[in-house]
């Protein structure tokens, strides 16, 4: 017979003011089975926790339900403290009175039925839960970063350096991502080379610190801490071991009038190129749909041109197939395309630029060399117009519904190193809002305005139209009271961002959810910023959602915290609630492995006694529990009801349904 | 009239939620007609969101706006200006109770220099 | 259609994944979004884990309506969880609707954790619509009353 313990949790008053708690217990008592029932405020405190575990010492009780907030909160907490005091941490069983009773419900005699009842389907499951063992698994002690710009670099900088080896798979030839795009950096302008390419140097250098160039992410298989990744290496047509960078190819290359994508298409590279000077690995790589020689067969220069023989027409794609512990998501950000936004006339006007386009024109490694030029007439401009919130804050369908928050600091940013370089040149900022909260960023921007004198109008751009060889930024001044109309040389757009379009694959491969915005969830908004809700798999950076350098840091070495904190394991804890098949029952049919999502389920045959003596060999599913995680589909599909799943069986979810549905 | 009941009666004929503003100004730096207007296109969604409708009922830009609708065509938070300014004007127009245009008379009209818009949005301004 | 008694409430049984919709009932509780108590809601790990002997069972012992709530498509936390409860279950509906159940009386949605609002809706929703539907009586065991 066994013995229940019910416990029923006030939660303060956020239970014991719409739910009659004394009642509770008091019915629940009477429950056939029931030894002991009790009512305390908080039963997740320490002497909350003392008084269940006195309790199963005392009644020598075999299982306990407690009646108190959502099993996603303490579920963990409980079975912990059953544990402590004895108890299988599987005989416990939560009714959530909480979440879906006490704080949805106004009326205290309703409310009350309904937590007796939650409480007598949790009793009737519990009456049928079997004491269980989780296995365990290895973990395999490497880490997969996806995305090599800043926040997967300094993710993987960490990772190696607690010890780690760790593989950064990066879609571009070179690592380093937007943050190599850039120019200065708010709120202290550092040079972003200056800062970002040591951190390349640094993981092309550490031995930990696997790069992967111009590859992508293939397929993912398995379960935290023990992933299978395939990983597809394009070729390049060149090999990696042998090009020195020189560059001798670059100069001979006949085939110039590929758009360059480093420099946001503003000029043209050949077809065999080197991103940047300092790109890592600093390796050419060659354009197939550029390449003269892989096009029709004729040319063959750059491979006549190297001294090293590095050149190879022939290589093709390669798949590496690699396994780690744990995968960190870092596939960071674009801006959005600026197709919708036909008043600003970007498409229609060469000198209206994205800011990241301008940040190029003002690089020193850009286009124009750092001297800042129109891309129509090479001429300097003398009246700059930026437009903040291209897209962003736009809830009409054409741009994105949320704040990009980078812009506002950047825009500063360029206004301010352009008045300083450029004294005489007139810079307006056409601003909804300007947002700069962080250290030092209210006074960066405060700045820009008071002593670099930025004209900051506030109201937004209606239109933007060429009239005599001038570019017509009409607005509201919404302070004046009036509309302007600024005949410009250049006008800039603050274009929103988004996340990288690669993100969605990426985030089905590894079942990690996405929000509507194409932005990875995190598993909670606040106190777990940097997993994802599926185990193993942590986010870095902008793909969680949009964020500066600084913040974007901070999370990348968060992330590598929580990923060192996992491969640091040499076991993990595997799911206790697996399935099982019963192989009395079991046909050996083959459907439930077609639709087992893990590949956790095999097929043996084994011998079982028929009686007289006489043996019969059948095959029978076998269900392997290290990898099983629990989704309960083969017991569905089973079509003699072999299958079952620990914790969650069809007798519990039964007595559930006939618990609730009892009048 | 009661004003509380005009104001919520113009929202309700507008099908616009002046809540969703978030104050940019996009559509007042669109508008073509701006300078004519003494309460500008922002100034039409504040007002009614503040439930100031006398400002709006003697205002000249209910007859100097064009009902291009560039305004909504440009508003990124999917407010529209114009049916605010489309609804206060049929406000003032119903309470005067009469139309300025007969529509027997609109054939007489028709050369080949209107554009068919601006009949229909002449007649959608000035009639009941 | 039957009269309804008044103050008829029925009996409405949701079956939630752990993951995506039973989170969505918690953000609903956390944000104090309302639904009728008649909603008793089972955890299930996955949509998938849902057999469908447990609507049967549900229907025969009293339940007024049956919904089912899983993770948006191409979201499921084991990957096609809840692709196999779509097909699971319009099979069935389609059976129930043979049977004589009305088709309103059962639902599958998808709903995520970040979805409280809609979980809520959901539940009014549903709940109205078997509220309006009345008492289930074809499948119900007249043994299991009282």
């Amino acid at each position: 017979m066994q013995r229940i313990g019910v416990f029923v949790c006030w939660c303060g008053s956020n239970i014991a003011s719409t739910v009659d708690v004394k009642k509770v217990a008091e019915v629940l008592k009477a429950e056939p089975g029931v030894v002991i029932s009790e009512n305390y405020q908080y039963m997740c405190s320490e002497n909350g926790q003392a008084l269940i575990r006195n309790a199963i010492k005392e009644h020598s009780l075999t299982g306990i339900v407690v009646c108190s907030c959502s099993p996603r909160m303490h579920e963990a907490t409980f079975r912990r403290t059953a544990e402590s005091a004895g108890l299988n941490p599987y005989m416990v069983e939560i009714a959530n009175i909480r979440e879906q009773c006490s704080w949805i419900h106004k009326d205290m005699e309703e409310a009350t039925e309904k937590a007796i009842i939650l409480g007598r389907s949790a009793i009737a499951k519990l009456k049928l839960n079997a004491p269980l063992t989780s296995g365990e698994s290895a973990v395999v002690k490497r880490a997969l970063v996806i995305g090599g710009g800043i926040a997967g670099i300094q993710s993987a900088l960490d990772i190696a350096e607690a010890g780690f080896e760790v593989d950064i798979v990066e879609t571009s030839p070179t690592i380093g991502g937007n943050m190599a795009k850039l120019d200065k950096t708010f709120p202290t302008l550092d040079c972003a080379a200056c800062i970002l390419t040591p951190k390349m140097v640094d993981c092309a250098q550490n031995e930990k610190i696997d790069i992967l160039t111009y590859s992508e992410v293939e397929s993912v298989k398995g379960f935290v801490g023990n992933f299978k990744v395939q990983i597809r290496k394009k070729a390049r047509f060149v090999d990696e071991k042998k090009c020195t960078g020189c560059g001798e190819c670059m100069q001979k290359c006949p085939s110039k009038k590929g758009l360059n994508d480093f420099n946001m298409g503003l000029n043209t590279r050949p077809a065999i190129y080197i991103p940047f000077a300092q790109a890592i690995p600093n390796v050419a790589v060659i354009d197939p749909e550029q390449c003269l020689k892989l096009k029709n067969g004729k040319c063959g220069l750059c491979a006549m041109k190297c001294n090293v023989n590095a050149i190879d027409y022939t290589q093709k794609d390669e798949i590496i197939e690699r396994e780690y512990g744990a995968i960190v998501v870092a596939t960071g950000y674009k801006p959005i395309s600026l197709e919708n936004f036909n008043e600003y006339g970007y498409s229609q006007y060469k000198d209206v630029v994205t800011s990241l386009e301008l940040e190029r024109l003002m690089n020193a490694a850009g286009p124009s060399e750092g001297h800042l030029v129109r891309p129509s007439d090479h001429k300097e401009p003398k009246v700059i117009t930026f437009i903040q919130c291209v897209g962003s804050r736009d809830t009409s369908g054409c741009g994105k519904p949320y704040c990009s928050k980078i812009c506002c600091m950047y825009t500063a940013k360029h206004a301010m190193l352009i008045r300083e370089k450029y004294p005489d040149t007139e810079v307006h900022v056409f601003y909804i809002d300007v947002r700069t909260p962080g250290k030092n960023y209210d006074e960066f921007f405060r700045r820009a305005v008071e002593q670099y004198g930025v004209d900051y109008v506030k109201g937004m751009v209606g239109k933007v139209y060429e009239e005599n060889g001038k570019l017509m930024v009409q607005g509201a001044d919404l302070i004046n009271n009036e509309q302007v109309v600024i005949p410009s040389d250049l006008v800039v757009l603050a274009a929103a961002i988004e996340p990288s379009p690669t993100v969605r694959k990426i985030a089905t491969m590894v079942t990690a959810s996405i929000d509507t915005n194409n932005f990875l969830t995190e598993a909670h908004a606040k106190l777990r910023p940097v997993e994802s809700p599926t185990a193993g798999i942590f986010l870095s950076g902008v793909c969680q959602g949009p964020k500066d350098i600084p913040e974007t840091v901070s999370q990348a070495s968060a992330c590598a915290a929580k990923v060192i904190g996992l491969l640091a394991k040499d076991k993990l804890k595997c799911n206790a609630s697996v399935a099982h098949s019963d192989e009395t029952l079991c046909s050996g049919c083959s459907v439930c492995a077609n639709v087992c999502p893990y590949g956790a389920i095999t097929y043996v045959d084994k011998e079982f006694r028929l009686g007289g003596g006489k043996t019969e060999l059948r095959r029978v599913a076998s269900v392997n529990p290290a990898v099983c995680q629990g989704c309960g589909a083969c017991t569905v599909t089973c079509p003699s009801g072999a299958m079952d799943l620990k914790g969650f069986t069809t007798g519990q979810i039964m007595a559930e349904v006939d618990a609730i549905c009892k009048r | 009239m009661d004003k509380l009941e005009q104001v919520k009666l113009v929202k309700e004929r507008s099908g616009t939620d002046a809540r969703k503003c978030m104050k940019c100004g996009k559509c007042s730096g669109r508008c073509p007609a701006y300078n004519e207007m003494d309460v500008k296109p922002h100034q039409f969604v504040s007002y009614i969101e503040k439930g100031d409708i006398d400002k709006l009922l003697n205002s000249k830009s209910l007859y100097t706006c064009l009902s291009c609708f560039a305004c909504v065509e440009r508003c990124p938070r999917g407010v529209a200006p114009a049916n605010v300014i489309e609804a206060v004007r049929q406000e003032v127009i119903r309470v005067q109770g009469e139309n300025k245009i007969q529509a027997e008379k609109v054939p007489e009209m028709i050369d080949e220099t209107i554009p068919q818009q601006l009949l229909v949005s002449m007649f959608r301004k000035l009639n009941k | 259609m039957q009269e309804i008694k008044k103050d008829y409430k029925p009996l409405i049984v949701a079956f939630c994944c752990n993951w995506c919709s039973y989170a969505g009932a918690d953000l609903a509780g956390s944000s104090r979004l309302s639904y009728p108590a008649e909603v008793k809601i089972i955890r299930v790990p996955c949509s998938c884990r849902v057999n469908p002997t447990f609507i049967l069972k549900a229907f025969q012992r009293g339940a007024d309506g049956v919904i089912i709530c899983g993770c948006h498509p191409g979201d499921c936390h084991y990957t096609s969880g809840n692709y196999f409860a779509r097909r699971r279950m319009s099979l069935l509906f389609s059976m129930l609707d043979y049977l004589g159940i009305e088709r309103e009386r059962t639902r599958v949605e998808w709903v995520s954790a970040a979805e409280g609002a809609k979980f809520s809706a959901v539940m009014n929703d549903f709940a109205k619509t078997v509220t309006e539907l009345g008492e289930n009586k074809r499948l119900e065991d007249l043994r299991c009353k009282n």
